[in-house]
């Protein structure tokens, strides 16, 4: 189960995380050892074998359509890194 | 060669809930001013968790029922995984494999025409930020951020921009008769994304699918879509690959490539492992089913058959429910009156001046400065012969800019019509002696002239003549001469 | 002074012989002095703690004194404390202050409890020794050389340490009961859903749960019954009622089925930790129940690989939202923002944190998805419905919790796979969504050595009633 430096770059634009070369040699072996050791999922006959996303059998919680309390603007920008009056602030979308 | 548009719909509707999709904060965020309607939920914050708006849930079951879809017995919610600064989380919570509604149908066009436009799915997801571009950088409001989102697919059963834009205006009246949502485009609580292609008739490949983004209005889609058929058709005709590609429509009526996207499209679905799955029993299907209201079709029919309205009349009348609304209002203000008549009265007024009122001053008829009961005592005042039509039109208009009683404003202008021989009589003797013309023309032979002559007795008298009897009075002035 | 346990401490309080004020302060002494070679704390909160510990002491002096009112505690770094730095030892939240209280905190606030600290931890909870925090190892207590185990390793040193009389931790595949077992400390995982996840950063949704790490039984006991529970927040969270956990702590445990998964006395376990389980479960013999050495759960083998590929798939998106716009690290040298997100991501996040996030990210993307992650959902099934088997023979399963005792700081850093080894027996456990419990179960040349008892889903009574039956004290 080898991956190859060009799927582990693909997999970090999707992942958004910037890699430079050192990063993608080394998470390239890497990975591509856990996936061999993975490889044992494979063997595992799991014909007619719904899957489990969810570790309870729980279903149906809803809330009810009720308004509380938002937190006040400095609270939503305390952490902001940057910001413009109310706004938070960011580097261009564009360009 | 001929050619076939091939045009599929993407709707995005914002849900008219009290509280957003997964948290308790205010979904009410127009005019709000930046980040107060924002909680830990809907930010993004570390550790929060979502829960379920039983409400939202409802109004899509509801509408996925008004368009005839089956309702999925067991349906959840899944993550939609991309980054953008507008997504707090990274990831949208949204459905993928089993949305709420399945394979429904709209019906599009005039009742002898009808046209079927099959719906893929309606699911429920949740909005974004809003990002304000400045120069050089960008501001981030969080207000919008989990607002619940509807989105209704269409299959590409669409051939023009016409039905293109039937289709979205008989949407919109379902969703504002369902009332879950104000399904405004200008206000952005109805968007919409189109895919289209065309194809030499009568071969069923496509050329390359063109996304059209960034249409704003109806006028805007019905534009864009146009723009794009045209542009399609001549590039295939030179020769060139029509490319798959996003296309956004400018204002000035072009649509231009987006800049495609430096990281690619993979959103990498999966169930949210923070929400359980729904499983909607046919109880509570059955139970949102009776509760529907009635809608745009039915209401149609109603119209033809209870107040003896034209197929035409009817649909324009009920496609607006808040105009629909406003008919039913003033027919049942005064039932002393002859139905069919009376209707057909209401509804010329509706669909005439009263609209050009509303559009001229760019108002909804919901917030109409004009009640029903005002529009009802100005129609009284013309049956009773007491303004003239023309007075009325006059009337109206104040009544828009003023937002007064008909009544008072007739009386106040001494607006009320002259029935009087002997006060008309005056002014068609000065009418007379100033048009020489026009009353030599009468006695050579052209009875037309007389209309010239009653429009100068309306003109003088401000509109307020009764025009049959200055018109009586005018023929016998001129036989005597 | 020594190390108190909650129901002592709780006596001490309440019968007027120490205060809270005076406790914390003694705790807080003790934090001082310790730190420099355990360094259990990324963050030390000693205003916070004697304002608390003031407030605790208007309520004892009130006579409202809960089993937790004016006892320090110490949480971990990935449970959300209004006005309290949480960074889960990332550089990515270095400097993040929570607006709100994560569900557990407003239970425990609502108990009076003395909060000392947020303690360390792997990076975002990922990891078995705490070397992936991005602030600093923490030392085991029993030997500094080695780590205290992960990722809830500062709870659990601080804890063995004295350095809070109990602490919150968090386990997703192991994390309170690994690092419990190396310190020599009990640490209970509580069925999925039984505790509240509103305010834990999540790691794995599927698979997280917060649970108490203590002195012992009776602690673990008493602190479940101030955190366990339905929230509204939590649409995971199960409405189940919450008994009173102590009630069966030291109780007869005379037959009772007790089964000992052959599969986990296999595959690189070391002899000392393997005798002193056996030992233990020899205990429990003695005491009445029956113990079948033979029981089975054939797909145990499978399970690390079905973990590590559901585990960091729903981590790829849980990490999502660390992207430098609204809160935290945020790197801003790029030409645009989707270039300063990319650039946050790779300075704000760890090695192992980043392998993670592109395992998960493979894992789920288009062409791979139904090889591995669909494949692990469904092995996923298989585990669970083995558990469910063995439980129709057994009430309670016991294993070691680690196949080996504490290990040297740096021992298996260069080697992610050897590292992933560690939590091969606790693992299986949150696939499964199971309440288990890893107690101390005497010292191997001076290390600790773990049991591990799962019960059946919402039998954390159960669990602990066995594991008070073979509780020594250290």
């Amino acid at each position: 189960m080898a991956l190859s430096k060009e799927e582990v770059s693909r997999i970090a634009e999707l992942a958004r995380l910037k890699l430079d070369d050192g990063e993608v040699e080394k998470f390239t072996t890497q990975l591509s050892y856990i996936l061999e050791q993975f490889q044992i999922l494979q063997e595992v006959d799991t014909t007619d074998i719904p899957p489990t996303a969810q570790a309870t059998p729980i279903k149906n919680v809803l809330r009810k359509d009720e308004v509380k309390p938002s937190l006040s603007v400095e609270e939503v920008l305390a952490n902001a890194p940057d910001r413009e009056g109310d706004f938070l602030r960011i580097n261009t979308v564009l360009g | 060669m001929e050619f076939e548009t091939v045009i599929g719909l993407e709707v995005h509707v914002q849900l008219s809930t009290r509280s957003k999709m997964f948290c308790g904060c205010s979904a009410d965020y127009a005019g709000a001013s930046p980040n107060t309607h924002v909680c830990p939920v809907c930010l993004g914050l570390p550790g929060v968790l979502p829960t379920i708006n039983e409400e939202a849930v409802r109004y899509t079951v509801m509408t996925a029922l008004a368009l005839n879809c089956s309702i999925l017995e067991e349906t959840k919610f899944d993550r939609k995984n991309y980054f953008y600064p507008d997504l707090m989380k990274g990831y949208q919570i949204s459905q993928y494999d089993a949305p709420i509604g399945k394979k429904g149908r709209l019906e599009i066009g005039p009742a002898e025409a009808k046209k079927r436009v099959a719906i893929t799915r309606v699911h429920l997801e949740e909005d974004v930020a809003k990002l304000l571009h400045r120069d050089g950088y960008s501001l981030v409001d969080v207000n919008r951020s989990g607002v619940p989102l509807m989105e209704i697919v269409s299959e590409p059963d669409i051939r023009s921009p016409e039905e293109a834009r039937d289709y979205l205006v008989k949407l919109r009246s379902i969703l504002q008769y369902l009332g879950v949502s104000t399904a405004n485009m200008e206000e952005g609580s109805f968007r919409c994304d189109a895919n289209i292609s065309i194809r030499p008739v009568g071969s069923s490949e496509l050329m390359g699918k063109v996304e059209v983004k960034n249409m704003n209005s109806f006028r805007a889609v019905y534009r864009a879509l146009s723009y794009e058929e045209e542009r399609q058709r001549k590039a295939f005709i030179s020769g060139e690959k029509i490319a798959q590609e996003t296309r956004g429509w400018l204002e000035e009526g072009i649509t231009v490539l987006q800049r495609s996207k430096e990281y690619a499209h993979d959103y990498r679905y999966f169930p949210e492992p923070d929400l359980p799955p729904l499983a909607l029993s046919a109880e509570y299907i059955n139970g949102v089913r009776k509760s529907l209201p009635e809608l745009p079709e039915a209401r149609q029919k109603r119209f033809i058959t209870d107040y003896g309205l034209s197929p035409y009349d009817s649909m324009v009348l009920t496609t607006d429910k808040a105009m629909a609304d406003y008919f039913e209002s003033c027919i049942d203000l005064d039932k002393s009156k002859p139905v069919p008549e009376y209707a057909k009265e209401v509804a010329n007024w509706l669909l005439g001046e009263f609209s050009h009122n509303l559009a001229s001053a760019e108002i909804n008829i919901d917030n109409s400065p004009v009640a029903p009961d005002k529009l009802c005592r100005l129609i009284s005042l013309i049956d009773e012969g007491k303004i003239t039509m023309a007075v009325a039109k006059d009337v109206l208009a104040e009544m828009f800019s003023s937002g007064g009683d008909p009544y008072d404003i007739v009386q106040a202008r001494g607006l009320l019509q002259i029935s009087n021989s002997a006060e008309l009589e005056e002014v068609i003797k000065e009418v007379l002696a100033n048009n020489p013309q026009a009353v030599s023309d009468y006695q050579q032979g052209k009875p037309q002239a007389i209309k010239f002559l009653v429009g100068q007795v309306m003109k003088r008298t401000k509109g307020r003549a009764n025009p049959n009897l200055a018109a009586d009075l005018l023929s016998k002035k001129l036989e005597v001469k | 002074m020594e190390k108190l346990s909650i129901s002592q401490a709780h006596q001490l309080l309440k019968n007027k012989e120490v205060s809270s004020v005076e406790l914390t302060q003694a705790y807080l002494e003790k934090i001082e002095s310790l730190e420099p070679s355990i360094k259990a704390f990324v963050t030390i909160t000693p205003e916070v703690a004697l304002k608390q510990a003031a407030r605790a002491d208007e309520m004892i002096a009130r006579g409202d004194i809960k089993p937790l009112t004016g006892i320090p505690v110490a949480i971990k770094d990935l449970i959300s404390t209004k006005g309290i730095r949480t960074t889960c030892s990332s550089k990515m939240l270095f400097n993040y202050i929570p607006p709100y209280d994560a569900t557990v905190m407003e239970r425990l606030y609502g108990s009076g409890v003395v909060v000392v600290g947020k303690t360390n931890m792997d990076e975002f909870a990922m990891g078995s020794s705490t070397e992936n925090s991005a602030f600093f190892t923490t030392h085991n207590p029993y030997d500094l050389e080695r780590v205290p185990g992960g990722s809830s390793g500062g709870s659990a040193a601080a804890v063995a340490a004295g350095e809070a009389v109990y602490a919150l931790g968090s386990d997703t595949g192991g994390s309170i009961r690994q690092p419990a077992s190396f310190c020599g400390v009990v640490g209970l995982k509580p069925t999925y859903g039984r505790v509240s996840r509103y305010g834990l950063v999540a790691f794995a949704s599927s698979l997280d749960q917060i649970g108490p790490m203590t002195q012992d039984t009776l602690d673990a006991a008493l602190v479940m019954n101030a955190i366990a529970g339905y929230d509204e927040r939590d649409a995971t969270s199960v409405p189940e009622p919450v008994p009173d956990y102590t009630s069966l702590i030291g109780k007869d445990i005379k037959g009772m089925r007790i089964g000992a998964p052959k599969e986990y006395f296999e595959r690189g376990i070391e002899s000392g930790v393997e005798r002193l389980v056996r030992k233990a479960i020899s205990k429990l013999e003695q005491l009445g129940a029956v113990v079948d050495w033979d029981a089975s759960l054939p797909h145990t083998d499978c399970a690390l690989a079905c973990y590590y590929i559901i585990a960091p798939s729903e981590a790829s998106a849980n990490l999502s939202r660390y992207d430098g716009v609204k809160y935290g690290l945020s790197v801003r040298v790029g030409e645009n923002v989707l270039e300063d997100m990319a650039l946050t991501r790779q300075v704000g996040f760890g090695d192992e944190v980043k392998r993670r996030i592109m395992l998960g990210t493979y894992a789920l993307s288009a062409g791979y998805y139904d090889a591995w992650y669909l494949k692990a959902q469904k092995v996923r099934t298989i585990i669970r419905r083995e558990f469910d088997e063995a439980f129709k023979k057994y009430d309670v399963l016991v294993t070691p919790t680690s196949p080996t005792v504490a290990f040297k700081i740096g021992e298996k850093a260069s080697d992610p796979y050897q590292m992933y080894l560690s939590d091969i027996y606790t693992l299986p456990v949150n696939i499964a969504g199971l309440p288990a419990i890893s107690i101390p179960v005497g010292l191997e040349k001076g290390l600790p050595v773990g049991l591990q008892v799962i019960g059946k889903p919402f039998n954390e009574g159960t669990v602990l009633k066995v594991a008070s039956a073979c509780e020594t004290k250290n």
